[in-house]
C-alpha cells in the first residue's frame, strides 16, 4: 500500500480502513470475518467505536490477553495487603505474577503484610486425582501458624478447582468459623472462566460483596468518626504509587479518603466502604461492578474520574467536588490552582520537545482512553487505540469523550495485526505491555509500557504527570533511535503519517 | 510540593517528602486498623528464631516463596530452540501472556508463543476445535517451519489426547498432512519447568525419529562423528550456547546444538522485528539420530531425554551445568575422549588464566560461607565451584530437587573438607531459606531475583546468579560455562564481596579505616 502521507481526515480514514482489509488477508477466512468485527477505523459522531468486544479470543492467532485469575489475583486481590491471597493450583500462576504488578504498600512484609509474596498449594497430581480441599484446609492452618498478624485470607483458584469438584466454599466457611469469624474469600476466578482477565474482575468484585460484605456485622461500631467528606478511592492499584498521588488531591480539596481499592488497600478498607459519602472510581472496567452494588445496597453514588494529565485532572476535581458543597468546590480550585505553575512549568519543558508527536496504544482498563488527554497535554495525538479486554461500554466513552475521526480502533488485537498498523502508521511511539515492548523497539520503535508504567510512575495526579511527561520526552527522543541503522546501510527517510485533527 | 520540572522526582524519592508521609501516616491510623507495633516487632523478633524454623520446617501443605515454575515455561523455552518454530500451548490463553511476560522480563526480548485459548466450553466438550482452528490460524498468520504443542494444566486435567487432536487437524486441513507438529503433554501439576523442557525435547526427537507419529517411516540410525549438545533450562542460553560454540570450534569438533534458543533471544535492534532467529533447523534435529553422542549439560532437565537418546544407540553424557575450572575440565575431557580430539593449547591457556584468577582472588573467598538456591543442576554446579575457590556451600537448597539430588549434592560435599559444613534442602523454598538464614546465617547468598527479598529481611548480600533475573539488565548474554564462564562467575561473587567490604568501612571517622583502595 502506499506510504504517501494523507492530507485529509477523508484521506487518513481510506488508508486506515485499506489498511484494516490489507490486516484481513492474513487469516483463513472464517478467522477474516471474525476479526474484522474487532476493527475499525472511529467515525465520530457516533456512539461508539464500532468494534465488538467482550468476545472469546480466536485460538493460535497470538492473543495479548490474560485469564480471570489474573484478573482476579493479580488485580483486584492481590493488593490488599494484609490478607494472605492463596494462588490455589499448580506453582505457575502464582510465580509468573509474583510482585510483578507493581502494586506499592507499605507494611513488614512476611508479618503484617503480604503483597509481594508468592503463597501456593502447588498442586500435585494426587490433588488433582484425590482433590485439594483437605490440603487447603491445611493450608490455612498452616498459615494461621506462621503469618499470625494476616487479617484475612482468599482463595485464588486456578484452573484444575472448577474441574475437579473442589468445594473451597465449604473449606473456606469451616475455617471461618474455626478461626472466630475471620474472613476467608473463596474466589471462582479459574483461568479458563469468561474471555480474558475481566470475568476475573467482576467474580473479584461479587467475592468482596458476598463474602467481605455480606459478613459485617451491621451493628459493629465503626471504627472512625464518619464525616461528611468522606470518599473512597475506587479501581486504583497504586502502581508505582498512582493512588497515592492521587489521594494527595483529593485530601488537599478537603476531602477524606477512608479506603484505597485496592492498591495499598486493607481489609479494614474495604469494610468502610460503605460508609463513604461518594465512590470515586477510576478504572471503571474492573470496579464498576462493586461501584453499582454499593449503589443500589447502601446508596452510595460513584463518579468516574481521570487522573492523567492535567486537563483531565481539573475537570476531574470539579467534577468531584460537585457532589459536595462549596467548602470542597474552592477546595478543587485551590487545589488546581496551586499545581497550575508546576504543570506550566512541566509542558513548558516538555510540550515543545513532543509537540505533533503520534502515539499508538494497546493496553487494558481505562488506559485506552483516559490517557489520551495526558498525551493531548503534551501537544501528542493518539491515532489508534485499542482495548485487551474492554466491553462496548468502553468503547462508548472512548467514542463519546476520547478519540478523534479517523483513529484506528483494535480490540483484542493480535500480535500480527498490531505489528502491521504499527509497520504502517510509523507511530512516534507506542505505549503497551512488556510482550509488546521489544517487538516494537526492535522496528525501531519508541515504547513505553502502559502497565507497569516502565517501573516508573506514578503517572497518576500532578506529581505523576511530571514523570509521565519525563518519560515520554525520554523514549521517542532518545540518541538510541537514530542508531538503529548502521550508518552504511541507511535507506532514505519515509514519510511518517499523522491522522486527523 | 515536593515535585519540580527541572529535576523530577521518581517514585523512590517522591513518596519520602513530609506530604507524602504524613499523608500516609494517617492512612494507617485512621483507616487500615494497624496491628500494634509492638506486637509486629514481636512476631518479626519471632520469625527469626529456631522455634520458629521448626514449625516452618514443619509445614506439609503450604508452599512460599518457591523456586520454581511450572511445566509449560520449560516447554516454550524448549520449543522456541528450533529454527522458525512457534510454541502453541494448548489449554487457557491466560498462561501463555504469563510465560511470555516471564521470559521477556528476563531476557529484555520478545517472547513469541500462541495459545489455543480453551475457555468453559472447551472445558465441558474438550478442545478439539480449537486445536482445529488454532494450528489453522497459527500456520497462516505467522508461517513457522513447525509447531510444537504442550500443554496447560486444564487441558490435562480434562483428558486432551493431543496425538489423536494433532492427527484430526490434519485430516480437517488445519496444517498439511506432512507438516512437523511435534507434542508433549506437560501438565503443571506434574515436576517443574525443567520437566516440561525435557518433555519437549523428548517429543521433538521422537516425532523426528521415530516416524512422525505414525506418519512417517521411522528413521535408520548411521552413525557419524558429530556430537549433539543440549543445554538444559538456562537463564544464560544466550551467552552458554556461544560459548559452547566457540569451544567446539577451538576444538575443531562437529556438533549440533539442539535447542538453540540463543539466537532468538538476542536479536538485533535495526528496524526490523525478527519473530524467529536463528536454531537448530528441523534437518538437523532429524539427524541428530546419527550422531556419536549426546552430551546434556543438565541431567535434570534431560532425565526422560537422555534414556530417549540412548535407546537409539548413542552415548549419552550428562554433566550438572559445570561452573569452574573441574567442571569445564571434565566437560572438554568428554568431548576429547568422545571426539578423538586433542584439547588445543588455547583452551589450556584460558584454563590457566582461570586459575591464575582464583589464585590472585581466593583469599577474599576463601572460608565465605554461602547460601545457593536454584534448579538442581545450578545449585550442583554452583557449589562445585564454590568448593574449590575454598568456600563453604553452607545451604544448597532447590524448590524441584528430589532426592536422589539430595543425595548428589551430599557427595559433593563430602568430595571436599570445604563441605563438611554444608547441608542440602530438596523441595524446599524461599521461606524456608529464610529462617535458614536467619539461625544458621551466611555470609552470602546466591539466587535468582526474588533473592533480593531474603537479602532486605536478612542482610545477607545477594549475588544474582539464577532465572529468572529481572531486575540487573543484561546478565544472561555473558557465559557461565567454559573457563571464561568460570571468570565470569568468580568476578561476579567477587565485585559482590568487595563492594560489602566497601560499604562496611565507608562511615567516616569511625570504620573508613579499612576503606582502602588496594584491595
Amino acid at each position: 500500500m502506499s506510504l504517501a502521507q494523507p492530507q485529509s481526515v477523508a484521506e487518513i480514514k481510506a488508508r486506515n480502513k485499506e489498511l484494516i482489509a490489507e490486516v484481513l488477508k492474513v487469516y483463513p477466512e472464517k478467522t477474516a470475518k471474525r476479526r474484522a468485527k474487532h476493527l475499525n477505523v472511529h467515525e465520530s459522531g457516533k456512539s461508539d467505536c464500532g468494534v465488538k468486544s467482550n468476545i472469546k479470543s480466536i485460538p493460535g492467532v497470538m492473543t495479548i490477553r490474560g485469564c480471570a485469575y489474573a484478573g482476579s489475583k493479580g488485580v483486584v486481590w492481590g493488593p490488599i495487603k494484609d490478607m494472605i491471597h492463596i494462588s490455589h493450583g499448580p506453582v505457575g500462576c502464582g510465580q509468573y505474577s509474583w510482585a510483578a504488578r507493581r502494586n506499592y504498600y507499605i507494611g513488614t512484609t512476611g508479618i503484617d503484610t503480604f503483597v509481594t509474596m508468592q503463597f501456593t498449594s502447588d498442586f500435585q497430581e494426587k490433588d488433582i486425582v484425590f482433590g485439594g480441599d483437605k490440603k487447603l484446609a491445611k493450608i490455612m492452618d498452616e498459615i494461621q501458624d506462621l503469618f499470625p498478624l494476616n487479617n484475612g485470607i482468599t482463595v485464588q483458584s486456578e484452573c484444575p478447582i472448577g474441574l475437579i469438584g473442589d468445594d473451597i466454599e465449604a473449606v473456606s466457611k469451616a475455617k471461618s468459623k474455626e478461626y472466630d469469624n475471620k474472613t476467608i474469600v473463596p474466589v471462582r476466578c479459574e483461568g479458563f472462566r469468561g474471555v480474558s482477565q475481566s470475568l476475573g474482575h467482576h467474580i473479584a468484585n461479587d467475592a468482596i460483596r458476598d463474602w467481605v460484605f455480606d459478613k459485617m456485622d451491621p451493628n459493629a461500631a465503626p471504627r472512625f468518626d464518619p464525616s461528611p467528606y468522606d470518599v473512597a478511592i475506587i479501581g486504583d492499584y497504586n502502581i508505582g504509587g498512582d493512588a497515592w498521588s492521587s489521594r494527595i488531591l483529593l485530601e488537599e480539596m478537603g476531602l477524606r479518603v477512608i479506603a484505597q481499592w485496592s492498591g495499598d488497600g486493607s481489609l479494614a478498607e474495604l469494610e468502610a466502604t460503605p460508609k463513604a459519602k461518594l465512590n470515586v472510581l477510576h478504572c471503571y472496567r474492573s470496579m464498576n461492578y462493586i461501584s453499582r452494588h454499593m449503589e443500589e445496597k447502601f446508596g452510595i453514588p460513584w463518579c468516574e474520574y481521570n487522573f492523567f494529565g492535567p486537563s483531565k485532572i481539573a475537570e476531574s476535581l470539579r467534577k468531584i467536588a460537585g457532589y459536595f458543597d462549596d467548602k470542597i468546590k474552592e477546595g478543587a480550585e485551590r487545589v488546581i490552582a496551586k499545581y497550575q505553575p508546576l504543570m506550566d512549568a512541566v509542558i513548558a519543558k516538555y510540550r515543545p520537545r513532543l509537540e505533533g508527536k503520534t502515539v499508538m496504544l494497546y493496553v487494558g482498563g481505562l488506559r485506552p482512553r483516559h490517557v489520551i488527554g495526558a498525551y493531548e497535554d503534551l501537544g501528542m495525538e493518539v491515532v489508534g487505540t485499542g482495548y485487551e479486554f474492554g466491553h462496548n461500554d468502553d468503547y462508548q466513552r472512548t467514542a463519546q469523550h476520547y478519540v478523534k475521526d479517523g483513529t484506528i480502533i483494535y480490540d483484542d488485537v493480535t500480535g500480527y495485526e498490531f505489528e502491521k498498523f504499527v509497520e504502517k502508521v510509523q507511530p512516534d511511539l507506542v505505549g503497551s505491555g512488556i510482550k509488546e515492548k521489544y517487538v516494537f523497539q526492535k522496528m525501531g520503535v519508541p515504547f513505553r509500557q502502559m502497565h507497569s508504567w516502565d517501573y516508573s510512575g506514578p503517572y497518576h495526579g500532578y506529581d505523576g504527570f511530571a514523570i509521565f511527561a519525563r518519560d515520554m520526552d525520554m523514549a521517542i527522543n532518545s540518541p538510541v533511535w537514530k542508531m538503529t541503522k548502521a550508518p552504511w546501510k541507511q535507506a532514505p527517510a519515509q514519510p511518517g503519517l499523522l491522522a486527523a485533527e | 510540593m515536593p515535585q519540580n520540572a527541572d529535576n523530577v522526582l521518581d517514585h523512590f524519592e517522591l513518596f519520602r517528602g513530609p506530604e507524602y508521609q504524613q499523608m500516609l501516616a494517617n492512612k494507617k491510623k485512621l483507616f487500615e486498623n494497624p496491628r500494634d507495633p509492638a506486637e509486629v516487632e514481636r512476631v518479626r523478633e519471632w520469625a527469626k528464631t529456631p522455634e520458629y524454623k521448626e514449625k516452618n520446617f514443619a509445614r506439609e501443605a503450604l508452599t512460599v516463596n518457591p523456586a520454581k515454575a511450572c511445566q509449560p515455561l520449560g516447554a516454550v523455552f524448549a520449543a522456541v530452540g528450533f529454527e522458525q518454530t512457534i510454541p502453541f500451548v494448548h489449554g487457557s490463553q491466560g498462561c501463555v501472556a504469563y510465560y511470555r511476560s516471564h521470559f521477556s522480563r528476563h531476557f529484555k526480548e520478545p517472547s513469541s508463543c500462541v495459545s489455543s485459548s480453551m475457555t468453559e466450553d472447551a472445558a465441558v466438550f474438550g478442545g478439539l476445535n480449537n486445536m482445529i482452528d488454532g494450528l489453522a490460524n497459527t500456520y497462516s498468520m505467522y508461517k513457522p517451519k513447525m509447531i510444537s504443542v504442550s500443554t496447560t494444566c486444564m487441558a490435562e486435567v480434562i483428558g486432551d489426547d493431543l496425538n489423536a487432536f494433532i492427527k484430526t487437524a490434519k485430516e480437517k486441513g488445519s496444517v498439511p498432512q506432512e507438516y512437523d507438529v511435534p507434542f508433549a503433554h506437560t501438565p503443571a501439576f506434574v515436576g517443574s519447568h525443567i520437566t516440561g523442557y525435557d518433555n519437549v525435547m523428548k517429543g521433538i526427537f521422537e516425532h523426528f525419529w521415530d516416524g512422525k507419529a505414525g506418519t512417517a517411516p521411522k528413521l535408520e540410525r548411521v552413525p557419524n562423528e558429530k556430537i549433539n549438545f543440549i543445554g538444559g533450562f538456562d537463564g544464560y542460553t544466550v551467552g552458554n550456547l556461544r560459548e559452547v560454540k566457540r569451544l567446539f570450534g577451538l576444538m575443531d569438533v562437529e556438533y549440533t546444538i539442539l535447542a538453540d534458543n540463543s539466537e532468538v533471544w538476542d536479536t538485533p535492534t535495526d528496524g526490523e522485528f525478527r519473530m524467529y532467529d536463528g536454531g537448530t533447523t528441523l534437518e538437523e534435529a532429524a539427524d541428530a539420530l546419527h550422531a556419536k553422542a549426546t552430551i546434556s549439560m543438565q541431567e535434570y532437565c534431560t532425565e526422560k531425554t537422555l534414556p530417549l537418546i540412548a535407546s537409539h544407540g548413542q552415548e549419552v553424557v550428562a554433566f550438572n551445568h559445570p561452573v569452574g575450572v573441574k567442571g569445564t575440565d571434565e566437560f572438554l575431557m568428554a568431548i576429547s575422549r568422545i571426539s578423538g580430539k586433542p584439547i588445543p593449547e588455547a583452551l589450556a591457556k584460558e584454563r590457566g588464566r582461570l586459575v591464575d584468577a582464583i589464585a590472585d582472588s581466593n583469599a577474599h573467598i576463601h572460608g565465605k560461607k554461602f547460601a545457593i538456591y536454584g534448579d538442581p543442576d545450578l545449585c550442583l554446579g554452583l557449589a562445585a565451584f564454590l568448593l574449590e575457590l575454598g568456600a563453604e556451600p553452607t545451604h544448597v537448597l532447590a524448590t524441584n530437587g528430589n532426592k536422589k539430588w539430595a543425595d548428589k549434592v551430599q557427595a559433593l560435599f563430602d568430595s571436599s573438607p570445604f563441605g563438611q559444613n554444608c547441608n542440602v534442602y530438596p523441595g524446599r523454598d524461599l521461606w524456608h531459606m529464610r529462617s535458614l538464614l536467619f539461625t544458621e546465617p551466611v555470609d552470602f547468598l546466591i539466587g535468582n531475583t526474588y533473592g533480593k527479598y531474603l537479602e532486605r529481611d536478612t542482610g545477607t548480600p545477594l549475588i544474582r546468579i539464577g532465572f529468572p533475573v529481572f531486575d540487573r539488565h543484561h546478565h544472561h548474554r555473558y557465559p557461565v560455562w567454559g573457563y571464561q564462564g568460570g571468570m565470569n562467575v568468580l568476578v561476579w561473587i567477587l565485585d559482590k564481596i568487595f563492594d560489602t567490604i566497601d560499604q562496611n568501612t565507608i562511615v567516616p571517622a569511625k570504620t573508613d579505616y579499612s576503606f582502602d583502595i588496594i584491595r
